[in-house]
């Protein structure tokens, strides 16, 4: 097992924190952004364009010392739908968790639509998730569906 | 029922409000002389001018013994200046017991409701919703039919673009509808429309020809066919005169056949129809203002 570990492990383990694994190497720094992990002050590693099966190309981020509540989280199933959580207390996973996309989003995603009023005020953005696969969003205003094709992130 | 409640959407209404509003609507049909909102302030704020439908509210609200306040031409307020509609809305929600609002933006309706303490009924935001227009189609319907069930509507023109019949389909769902849709390829009924059918088990019919429909229809419902809509300006030459009604083609229709148009008609159902019995765009239009008095008195528990 340790040897294992430490073949596909090419980021270096963490003692306390989340892993977050699975995600689209293309979309890592959207989902450094979407989790504001710019702006906080604990050590954080990643990874991108290493192998996977599953997505060709994955990237991982570990965050030391940050656990995620689930609503905090799950928005980045948005952009890494096949996300999983390794939470890590004292160099063991204590816990595995797959995310996924709440039922509504506030914020992050702009409304596809020019005419929406989300786009002409100063408004936060509240969408109905209509179908998750494929990705679509309901405007809670002008109530138009986004879908992932003309997704933009705030 | 819809006592303090804004209408922004024909989605926020039940199946038993609409019902409510239109025996309401009926009520003031028969006695339109009820001043019950008298000493009521209501705000009439169009952000886009629309002559028709704000004549039709303002005549509701003045029916109503209401006094109106408000504006009719955007250029003369502040949103000229660069107020948001955020404190258009706080600051005309401190004069006002109810708001009415036509905007040019697809939500400022549900952004108006979420920021005003008062009531506010949406006039039409943008290609968006205009909840007051389905219902009076409704109560034009119920009238003409003796009722809203099992009916066979035609809807005929721009079903893509145009926001009356989606909001219309949505609405009638209720009522076990068979609904014919004719429209060019260009203009058909959207897929989200056709597949909310689908999971209502609602009946439904495409076609490219009026004349398939007529003779079994109960409603026609008419739109306009706007040449702007058109990618192809060719097919907009070869289709226009197809969605166009005319007089003659009536006498295969059943005698209970209405035709109704949400207004402005421009060329779609020419003039020779307008002295034929199943013409009933102006009376629909008529109806407009007692739905829109039994709305208002609604939401302002003049009426319960």
């Amino acid at each position: 097992m340790e040897s294992n570990n430490s073949k596909e492990l090419k980021v270096s383990a963490i003692k306390d924190g989340t892993v977050i694994d699975h995600i689209p190497a293309q979309n890592l720094f959207k989902v450094i952004s979407l989790l504001g992990l710019e702006k906080i002050p604990n050590a954080i590693t990643f990874g991108t364009n290493l192998e996977s099966k599953k997505l060709g190309r994955k990237s991982i981020i570990k965050v030391s010392d940050r656990f995620f509540e689930d609503d905090e989280i799950n928005k980045i199933a948005l952009v890494a739908p096949e996300a999983k959580l390794n939470i890590i207390k004292d160099y063991e996973v204590v816990e595995k968790r797959q995310v996924s996309l709440p039922d509504e989003l506030t914020g992050y995603v702009r409304c596809f639509n020019p005419k929406c009023i989300t786009n002409h005020e100063d408004i936060t953005t509240h969408f109905f998730v209509v179908s998750k696969m494929p990705l679509a969003l309901k405007c809670r205003y002008c109530e138009k569906v986004t879908t992932e094709e003309h997704m933009v992130i705030e | 029922m819809i006592k303090n409640k804004s209408l922004v959407s024909i989605n926020d209404i039940s199946k038993e409000d609409m019902l409510r509003i239109l025996e309401l609507a009926a009520d003031f049909e028969a006695n339109p002389d009820q001043p019950l909102l008298r000493g009521k302030i209501i705000a009439s704020l169009f952000f886009e001018p629309s002559t028709r439908t704000r004549l039709s509210f303002e005549t509701a609200m003045n029916r109503l013994g209401a006094r109106v306040i408000g504006f009719s031409d955007p250029g003369v307020t502040s949103a000229t200046k660069g107020e948001t509609l955020k404190d258009t809305i706080k600051m005309v929600s401190n004069y006002a017991d109810l708001i009415v609002m036509r905007h040019y933006l697809e939500g400022a309706a549900r952004y108006a409701a979420e920021q005003s303490p008062v009531p506010v009924i949406n006039a039409g935001d943008g290609a968006n919703q205009h909840p007051t227009q389905t219902l009076l189609d409704m109560y034009s319907i119920n009238k003409t039919q003796g009722g809203l069930d099992n009916l066979k509507i035609a809807l005929v023109g721009d079903l893509k673009y145009g926001r009356t019949v989606h909001s219309l389909i949505q609405a009638m769902s209720y009522f076990n509808p068979t609904f014919y849709f004719v429209a060019p390829d260009e203009l058909k009924m959207p897929q989200e429309y056709k597949t909310f059918l689908d999971e209502k088990g609602i009946t439904y019919e495409e076609h490219r020809d009026m004349a398939d429909v007529l003779p079994t229809a109960d409603i026609l419902y008419m739109t306009r066919v706007q040449k702007e809509r058109f990618s192809d300006l060719m097919e907009y030459e070869r289709v226009k005169n197809t969605y166009v009604l005319h007089n003659d083609m009536l006498s295969v229709t059943k005698d209970n056949l209405r035709i109704l148009h949400p207004l402005p008609r421009v060329g779609e159902i020419s003039t020779d129809v307008d002295q034929n019995p199943k013409a009933y765009f102006f009376e629909q239009a008529k109806n407009g203002m007692y739905t829109r008095m039994a709305i208002i008195a609604a939401i302002l528990g003049a009426k319960e």
